[in-house]
């Protein structure tokens, strides 16, 4: 990938970031931590790869996308206000009454939401389902999912992750945002889901590991995954809380909201971070 | 009596969706390993390439079957009553119901007359927690002629659709003329004295009973309700209304099933002597189905006992 691209993707994912926090600091309430550990991979998706139109977010052939861990909502609200599915400024309305944007995805009601999602585990299975209706009607579109590696500890993560290689849906790729923490604490401290990638590979998965806030990484392995014969699964290693000096590598901020204060400093920790990409 | 065809209703889904693939191609079917049991079977032997069998793994399913429907196809998905409705509930709300997503879920060997696979099969709580899911809609069939309209009208229905089938072979209750509506109850016999409310295999002992009853004077009016919910609620105010009591005859749970959706209803709208025959909050156990439907009840007979003590407090 070019540095001037790069460049922009990253001043982009640094937006997205910022409507993050916006979004939780006027709810009160959300999940910032998983939201910003993960921004740089559906930025990526979003802004550079997908087939997808703001404009007709329904448009048959386009590409889809499941966020199964759910919860990280903000990010996927301010990445499709960020992309022109909706106002930037509704990103504020977040969790209140009245706004679209419910606490958990919801396809209904919000434009370029393609699944509703929160409850762990079956996202992943309603893109394999999704992955299984292209290939069956023979459409072209593919099927992306980011899951938490705390989710991976859901048993039907496991049922989704072997009806895909039976079925063999190369048309899928999902990402795990391996950030190490879970509301509890480390992942391995409270139900070890390691080792990750060998526990995709062993249910016949081709799996790649990467840098998860690497745009280069990033891109590589999904352009490799379109060449594989199999479903993907891209275990991308990040930072949990990424871009905010408080929040990074901490499971405190797994759902809470910081206040004006924290805002503040939250804010101008991604503003520094957006000029000095200038 | 020995001339009387039985069929299951499972049965009749299997034929259904054959019929159906033939048809038409853009619907897909799967199973959760029960392919022969929930009848699906017939449709994977002669659509092999539309079927997809998701292993002993039904909360995948369910949420696998919601993917399909997001991206704007139709979708059956099959398994025991007690694995759809209840292993999978979670599922079922979340992944089809919140997005209002238009899966079929054809749910086979429902209640007590399972039978000998005992009270882990035996589901007679499936109703009850299907109801609680908004814009869920769930049909219940008397017969293989109903069962089958059902999954046609199902196929057309936007959102989410719960199919209930049994086991056992039931006695065929109407013919060929018969007209099937989701949302519309239909009056099988009229009366005045009293209304009998039945559904699924229980229309069929209703009917028996409208018979023992006349024996002894007593008209009951009889009326079959398939689609639970949304249910007619215009056909048993009218019967509230007219008749001044109402027995509800199901073969589920009294807690949750026909008889509190019908007093439910009735106890805000125009409240009258409503008396539920069904399963008393316990467990069922193995043994022959028809045995089962004697010991806990379900019978003719039953609805009898419960249609006399019902005009007793209508006075």
């Amino acid at each position: 990938m070019e540095v001037s691209k790069i460049k922009e993707l990253q001043k982009m994912a640094c937006k997205v970031r910022m409507g993050i926090i916006e979004g939780v600091h006027a709810a009160k309430a959300g999940h910032p931590g998983g939201s910003l550990s993960s921004a740089d991979i559906l930025t990526y998706l979003y802004f550079e790869k997908m087939n997808i139109d703001p404009k007709n977010p329904k448009k048959p052939d386009r590409d889809r996308f499941v966020l199964s861990k759910g919860h990280a909502a903000p990010l996927l609200y301010s990445v499709l206000a960020n992309r022109g599915f909706f106002d930037v400024e509704s990103l504020t309305t977040l969790r209140q009454i009245g706004s679209i944007l419910q606490g958990h995805p919801d396809m209904k009601h919000i434009p370029g939401v393609d699944m509703s999602s929160g409850s762990l585990g079956q996202g992943i299975s309603c893109a394999v389902g999704m992955a299984l209706s292209a290939k069956h009607f023979c459409d072209n579109y593919k099927v992306y999912a980011l899951l938490g590696d705390g989710e991976l500890e859901e048993g039907q993560v496991w049922e989704a992750a072997m009806f895909a290689a039976n079925k063999n849906l190369s048309n899928l790729t999902i990402f795990v945002d391996y950030n190490n923490l879970q509301i509890d604490g480390t992942i391995d401290e409270v139900n070890s889901p390691y080792p990750i990638d060998k526990k995709f590979e062993a249910f016949n998965w081709h799996v790649i590991t990467i840098d998860g806030h690497d745009f280069n990484q990033i891109e590589k392995a999904v352009a490799d995954a379109e060449n594989i014969n199999k479903p993907v699964c891209i275990v991308a290693k990040t930072t949990k809380g990424k871009g905010v000096s408080f929040m990074e590598n901490s499971c405190d901020w797994h759902g809470k909201a910081p206040n004006d204060e924290q805002y503040e400093v939250a804010m101008s920790d991604l503003k520094k971070i957006f000029e000095e990409l200038n | 009596m020995s001339e009387i065809k039985t069929v299951a209703t499972r049965a009749a889904y299997g034929q259904a969706l054959v019929d159906l693939g033939k048809k038409r191609d853009d619907f897909i079917v799967l199973d959760a390993d029960l392919a022969a049991a929930t009848q699906t079977g017939k449709f994977k032997k002669e659509f092999p390439e539309r079927f997809y069998d998701c292993g002993i793994a039904e909360q995948n399913m369910m949420s696998i079957a919601a993917g399909i429907a997001a991206t704007g196809k139709k979708v059956f998905c099959s398994s025991f009553a007690m694995f759809a409705a209840g292993r999978a509930f979670e599922q079922v709300r979340n992944s089809i119901g919140y997005p209002h997503l238009n899966v079929i879920i054809g749910a086979t060997h429902a209640g007590i007359s399972v039978g000998e696979d005992g009270a882990t099969h035996q589901c007679n709580e499936d109703i009850a927690l299907m109801r609680t899911i908004p814009g869920m809609t769930i049909i219940n069939p008397a017969d293989v002629t109903e069962a089958a309209l059902a999954v046609e009208a199902a196929l057309e229905h936007d959102g989410p659709v719960y199919l209930r089938f049994g086991r056992l072979a039931v006695p065929v209750v109407f013919g060929d003329d018969y007209k099937f509506e989701i949302g519309k109850g239909v009056e099988l016999k009229t009366g005045n004295d009293v209304t009998i409310i039945a559904t699924g295999l229980m229309v069929n002992e209703a009917l028996i009973a409208h018979d023992l009853l006349k024996e002894e004077g007593i008209n009951a009016r009889v009326i079959n309700i398939a689609t639970i919910k949304p249910f007619d609620k215009e056909i048993v105010l009218k019967a509230a209304k007219e008749t001044g009591a109402i027995v509800t005859a199901e073969e589920h749970s009294v807690i949750g099933g026909l008889g509190s959706a019908v007093a439910e209803y009735l106890s805000e709208e125009y409240p009258v002597p409503i008396l539920k025959l069904g399963v008393y909050d316990e467990f069922g156990h193995s043994g022959p189905a028809v045995k089962l439907l004697d010991e806990f009840g379900l019978r003719a007979v039953n609805i009898k006992e419960k249609v006399l003590k019902a005009i007793e407090l209508k006075k």
